[in-house]
């Protein structure tokens, strides 16, 4: 059923690519990125050298099961890593030519909401329930270009509109608490979208929604981008999600992206034993007799990383090399790479 | 609004009712009567005082005539100072009392809030450790130990402030710190939890992502939020700020209300009694009237009042 979704909605959208089905400019290189964060415990590696591209108009999906590191990636590109204790160790993050790795507080500060936006999981928390949606949506717009407030307003109720909310006008006086969850992660949406950023990171935008929310909520950000050819990070669990509305899929492991493709690559011929793991464990409604199949085992403990391949210990294709070293990464078909020992040649061997 | 206003004072009516009825039961109930102390006099005299005073009529038409009196605001005069009504008392000890109060309790709102931000802000830092020992000494030190340390120590040995009275705002230091440390630090304590909790929010992380200034994250979305549990501890505060300008006016000579509110009581001075019980408590219940009234303003989510056509 998911690869039926995805079969259709790939047929129909193909933003990343032109004409010549050529990808198009690139609007953040993320090199090698590394975020630890100091604990009692000891220091947690919660990134551990993550490398992916982004392009214009594009949508990456970063899907990982929880703890995986997909929001702490999210967070490092926005520069909301709360420092102490967490800290960028390594790596960098170019954004139209800057390292934003090397950015401090009020630099970031210049391109956060203008450049990048984020939209939160919560949007029942997201919002500030003391302030109207008014303030809240116009705030960041009045900081960043110094706009009149009727200027702002108009922008405002242009942008409610946008989102798919009635009355507008009215609207904008209400408080968060007089919008149902739906309606307040539209003006979420609409928050992070009014500056016109060329980057929106989305962390997990319809956990907290009910499934026909969550629909709505889905289509809507395929109409923005068709709009505003914003390209998005969309952090996610949900396969369904990613399904409807990703161009591209990178699986993250244990603080690392394991295996990284289009979407129909990912789907059709995924690669990595983790990869095969969770397409497994989506629930399916088409086959009544199957039972789910679940990834046996627990995630490793990030405190101390295993050297090799961190998903070695609940792979069912465990080999003696995969425990000691990391497997270099395979550029399979296409833009299809993985880390996985099972690409080698010399592995090769063993299941054909 | 003005509806739950109307509704409002019509239970702040009933409340000073049941707070006058229990005062004047309660009051008498006490042994003795205000010629007590008059040995001297003899048993006629007493009775025709008794009579003047209407004391010797039965409780329940004093009782009656005494709930004429809140009505008309005319306690009449003073037993012990028979030149002296109880209005007077009030009009010339109120202002100066209200004085005190009121500045103590700025002092200890924006003091307090600001200490709490600031412990907040730099968590676990020097900052906060220093103002919470600061805080746990004010909530442990009671007030008028506090009031004859700075007496002995900024009047006395350094000489920089006045010791005693109430004349010139520089008279007032010493007696509204010593009154507000107490608030000061139990406000401080709550504006820091409840800043280090709101702070976490993902309201504030999203305020972070639109690139605002840090200092309107934390005026504007921080502080309105972090306030909620202050004012509503604000109440109680007063009550004990008010009766805390007693013990203060005391101990600074201030000619404030508290003098003769104690000593009303001892003295069984009755029409005293019942004048200052049933104005403060009047004030009281006012102050927490407007406490609500300010929760409503910085909650939009309490609703003071019930619209028609909206929803929840």
């Amino acid at each position: 059923m998911v690869r039926e979704q995805a079969m259709q909605s790939n047929s129909m959208k193909q933003p990343a690519f032109d004409e010549k089905g050529k990808l198009k400019e690139k609007i953040l290189q993320v090199e090698d990125l590394q975020v630890t964060f100091q604990t009692f415990g000891g220091v947690v590696q919660a990134v551990r050298g993550v490398t992916f591209d982004l392009h214009k108009g594009e949508t990456l999906a970063i899907v990982g099961e929880s703890g995986c590191g997909k929001s702490v990636t999210s967070n490092a590109i926005m520069g909301l890593i709360p420092s102490p204790p967490g800290k960028v160790t390594n790596g960098k993050v170019i954004f139209k030519g800057k390292n934003l790795t090397a950015f401090n507080k009020s630099e970031f500060r210049k391109i956060q909401g203008v450049d990048v936006s984020m939209i939160f999981q919560d949007p029942m928390t997201a919002l500030n329930p003391t302030m109207s949606i008014g303030e809240q949506l116009t705030e960041g717009l009045r900081t960043h270009h110094k706009i009149s407030k009727a200027d702002a307003k108009t922008k405002a109720i242009e942008m409610l509109n946008l989102v798919g909310i009635s009355n507008p006008h009215e609207r904008l006086k209400q408080y968060p608490h007089q919008f149902s969850g739906g309606m307040r992660q539209r003006i979420v949406i609409a928050i992070s979208l009014i500056c016109e950023p060329t980057l929106l990171i989305a962390d997990e935008p319809t956990t907290a929604l009910d499934v026909t929310i969550q629909a709505q909520i889905l289509e809507l950000f395929a109409e923005i981008q068709e709009k505003t050819g914003v390209s998005i990070i969309l952090i996610t669990h949900d396969l369904g999600v990613v399904a409807k509305i990703a161009d591209r899929i990178a699986v993250m492991y244990a603080g690392k992206i394991i295996e990284i493709g289009t979407k129909r690559e990912i789907f059709y011929a995924p690669a990595h034993p983790y990869t095969k793991g969770l397409l497994n464990s989506v629930p399916r409604l088409d086959l009544l007799e199957e039972e789910l199949q679940p990834i046996e085992g627990t995630p490793p403990d990030l405190f101390a990383p295993p050297t090799g391949c961190a998903f070695t210990a609940r792979c069912p294709y465990a080999m003696e090399v995969c425990s000691h070293a990391y497997p270099v990464e395979t550029s399979l078909f296409g833009q299809h790479k993985v880390d996985c020992w099972l690409q080698d040649e010399r592995a090769k061997g063993i299941f054909s | 609004m003005i509806q739950y206003i109307i509704k409002r004072f019509f239970m702040m009516i009933l409340t000073v009712l049941l707070i006058a009825t229990l005062t004047f039961f309660l009051m008498h109930s006490i042994p003795g009567s205000p010629f007590d102390e008059d040995r001297t006099s003899n048993p006629t005299i007493q009775e025709n005082l008794e009579k003047y005073y209407k004391l010797d009529q039965p409780l329940p038409v004093q009782y009656v005539n005494y709930l004429k009196a809140i009505v008309t605001f005319d306690f009449g005069p003073s037993i012990k100072k028979p030149n002296e009504s109880v209005n007077n008392l009030l009009a010339r000890g109120f202002p100066i009392s209200f004085e005190l109060g009121i500045v103590t309790i700025l002092v200890a709102v924006l003091s307090g809030v600001t200490l709490g931000t600031l412990a907040a802000l730099r968590h676990n830092g020097i900052i906060d450790y220093l103002a919470m020992t600061f805080a746990v000494v004010g909530i442990s030190v009671p007030n008028f130990i506090l009031a004859t340390l700075f007496i002995q120590v900024f009047a006395g040995q350094l000489g920089w402030l006045p010791a005693a009275t109430w004349q010139s705002p520089l008279h007032m230091i010493l007696p509204t710190l010593a009154l507000a440390t107490g608030p000061m630090a139990i406000i401080a304590r709550l504006t820091r939890s409840s800043m280090l909790e709101v702070m976490t929010q993902d309201y504030i992380k999203m305020a972070r992502a639109k690139g605002l200034k840090p200092s309107r994250i934390i005026i504007r979305h921080a502080l309105r939020n972090a306030m909620m549990p202050i004012v509503t501890i604000m109440g109680t505060m007063l009550a004990g700020i008010l009766t805390g300008t007693f013990v203060i006016e005391r101990i600074f000579a201030i000619p404030g209300m508290g003098k003769y509110f104690v000593e009303s009581i001892s003295n069984r001075d009755y029409p005293v009694i019942m004048g200052s019980t049933v104005f403060y408590s009047t004030f009281l219940i006012f102050m927490l009237f407007l406490v609500d009234i300010v929760y409503g303003i910085l909650d939009p989510r309490i609703k003071l009042h019930k619209k028609e056509g909206e929803s929840s």
